[in-house]
């Protein structure tokens, strides 16, 4: 298991007031995605932890892209993978994100 | 002396009745009138076939002239050789044994599935002389002109005595192989699970067929359309939204075919419950020309879908079909009836849109099921995956994608056949599905191909939809702005992270690249509740139980 920490500086906080959400499931080919709203406004964590090598520069793109698309501000996002592919990662990043937005 | 030229030198005018005559006469010993015992099925062959006749051995895409191909493959190949088989489908192992004994020397065919990889080590191999990788249209067609069979090998349900035949829902290729066998003075011989006294229906009248085998076991029917619900994923599910209100509400699309794979299936799944939700229940896809998925039936059940004609038929439908007769073909007897050549042409011309999967497209749009190791052929793929540039009635879908692609309004209106290509940017084992080069290129080179096969040309493909969005086609104005219109819905693939980012901006700003948020697509309803049917046992619930699923697939 490989364990990656990426960190944003966003543009905005992420929309909503949920505390916390986790979508997916670990299973070969998925991955797990908990998302906490515990950092500063427009700060953003991520921590990985996966079992395929070699996917540094996808997993970051992928990140990257999720960050701009949602603007992430203020949430620890901790990515439990089993092998996934880049498709069903910003699947379950956006499907996050629509949980966290919820105003509840 | 004085030549007189236009005086016909004497000829004989029926060689070919002259020759099956012969051949009729050497085999009637193995015969009692036109049926012939299963143990003397070897021998008839080799009296009946001569080097170098061109044979079909029925090699359809699903259903299986197995027992002829056993006994042919066992054929003394100092008697048989140098066959060229003309054939739709190599499926069985049997199919290429021919080849390596050399019974069999030359082939033109459509489609290997299950036997891709073993045809390509025999291409490699130099086993097989290649003629061509048809479509099915090309290969029929080519049964009139330069191919007709000297002998067929066909297969039914049950024959009587004078060799009518009942094919049941599986008639496939078999009407098409037949008649053009038998009206040019070749030999058709069929195996038949049963003979009967009276055949429920005649598929095929017994004047065309010379022989009858009665098979020691029940011919082999390929589940080749059966998807499993349970094995559809979110993101399969999400291009299938994608493809629901970004093309099929879009255009109106209301008569279609569906490809083969899961996200066409899942599209079926999504038509009583999410489609449901925009009204669009009548508006489209109401006519299909379509094998009977499994997978359609909630659609059915639901009212959506008005009329289906198919190529061929499903394991385990025949009792539904026969039971919906508004909805199926069926005979005066009540069994489904399908035809390849006739519902391959009513794809291409009749039906406004093709969506079908593929393993690799590239920068142009061009697209292979072929890899590096693996023949797959082309099943109804590039015939209905194509603009029928000889169709010349209107549709609101037709004619809306043609003023799409002539930028505003041309001195001469004409319309577009929507060709889409529906994927997952990764396949399994993380292959990236989007490619800067086809391996079917490299393959073309390696066996020295005329023609890379390639399923479906990009001047054809209209639209292109992924998890990331989808890609119009027919808006771009230039090459640049088509390649990158692809680079933009390639995801994370090498291709697609090569775009130019600023380009594909513009392109979602002018509407050719859509991405889900663009349609107001929630990612949260890419969720497995969304599918009417979540397992096959769902499946046989919403058929009021007359579907009878395959065993493989009844994993309760």
């Amino acid at each position: 298991m490989i364990t990656l920490t990426l960190r944003y500086t966003t543009r905005a906080p992420m929309p909503g007031n949920a505390r916390r959400a986790l979508v997916g499931v670990v299973a070969s080919g998925n991955l797990e995605v908990l998302l906490e709203r515990t950092l500063p406004d427009t700060e953003c964590a991520v921590e990985i932890a996966t079992p395929v090598r070699g996917y540094d520069e996808v997993w970051t793109a992928v990140l990257a892209d999720f960050v701009e698309r949602a603007s992430p501000g203020g949430l620890r996002i901790s990515i439990n993978d089993s092998g996934a592919r880049p498709d069903t990662v910003a699947l379950r990043l956006m499907q996050g994100a629509r949980l966290m937005e919820a105003t509840r | 002396m004085h030549l007189q030229p236009n005086v016909p030198s004497p000829r004989a005018w029926d060689t070919g009745r002259q020759s099956r005559e012969q051949r009729l006469a050497s085999a009637a010993r193995f015969a009692r009138g036109k049926l012939v015992a299963h143990q003397d099925a070897t021998s008839l062959l080799e009296a009946v076939l001569r080097p170098g006749d061109r044979v079909c051995l029925e090699g359809d895409n699903q259903k299986q002239a197995d027992f002829l191909a056993r006994c042919l493959a066992q054929a003394d190949p100092t008697v048989l050789r140098d066959l060229h088989i003309v054939q739709s489908g190599i499926v069985l192992a049997e199919h290429l044994d021919l080849f390596e004994a050399g019974i069999a020397r030359k082939l033109d065919f459509s489609y290997s599935g299950p036997q891709g990889a073993a045809l390509a080590r025999a291409l490699a191999g130099g086993t097989i002389e290649l003629g061509a990788i048809h479509t099915y249209l090309e290969l029929f067609s080519r049964y009139f002109v330069d191919l007709t069979p000297h002998v067929a090998l066909t297969v039914a349900r049950c024959a009587d005595r004078d060799g009518n035949l009942y094919m049941g829902p599986n008639t496939e290729d078999s009407p098409v192989v037949i008649e053009a066998t038998a009206f040019k003075q070749g030999i058709v011989i069929a195996q038949v699970n049963e003979l009967v006294d009276k055949v429920p229906r005649v598929d095929v009248p017994g004047d065309r067929v010379d022989f009858v085998v009665e098979a020691p076991e029940t011919f082999y029917v390929e589940p080749l359309f059966t998807r499993d619900p349970a094995q559809v994923t979110e993101t399969q599910i999400l291009t299938a939204m994608l493809a629901i209100r970004g093309i099929y509400e879009e255009y109106g699309v209301r008569r279609l075919n569906h490809g083969i794979g899961f996200n066409t299936a899942a599209i079926e799944l999504l038509l009583p419950t999410y489609a449901e939700r925009f009204g669009l229940k009548g508006r489209i896809a109401t006519h299909f020309a379509l094998n009977p998925h499994p997978t359609l039936i909630p659609a059915i059940e639901t009212g959506w879908v008005q009329q289906v004609h198919s190529f061929g038929s499903e394991v385990g439908m025949d009792a539904y079909m026969r039971a919906r007769p508004d909805i199926f073909f069926t005979g005066r007897d009540g069994s489904m009836a399908s035809n390849r050549l006739y519902c391959q042409a009513a794809g291409l011309y009749a039906t406004d849109l093709f969506i079908g999967s593929t393993l690799q497209i590239d920068p142009q749009g061009n697209s292979s099921t072929v890899t590096r190791d693996r023949i797959a052929g082309f099943g109804g793929a590039p015939n209905m995956g194509s603009d029928p540039h000889g169709r010349r009635h209107a549709s609101d879908a037709w004619m809306k994608a043609g003023r799409e692609a002539a930028d505003g309004t041309p001195a001469l209106p004409r319309g577009r056949k929507l060709v889409v290509q529906i994927v997952e940017t990764f396949g399994d084992k993380l292959d990236p599905t989007f490619v800067e080069q086809l391996d079917s290129v490299q393959l073309a080179e390696t066996l020295h191909l005329d023609l890379p096969p390639v399923m479906i040309y990009g001047d054809d493909v209209t639209h292109i939809v992924t998890e990331e969005g989808i890609a119009n086609l027919l808006l771009c104005r230039t090459a640049y702005e088509r390649e990158q219109a692809i680079r933009g819905v390639a995801g994370y693939t090498p291709v697609g992270r090569a775009r130019d980012r600023r380009v594909v901006e513009d392109l979602r700003a002018r509407k050719v690249i859509r991405r889900p948020e663009d349609l107001g697509i929630d990612p949260l309803d890419a969720n497995k509740s969304l599918l009417a049917a979540r397992s096959i046992k769902d499946l046989m619930r919403w058929s009021g139980n007359l579907y009878d699923p395959p065993r493989k697939f009844r994993n309760w």
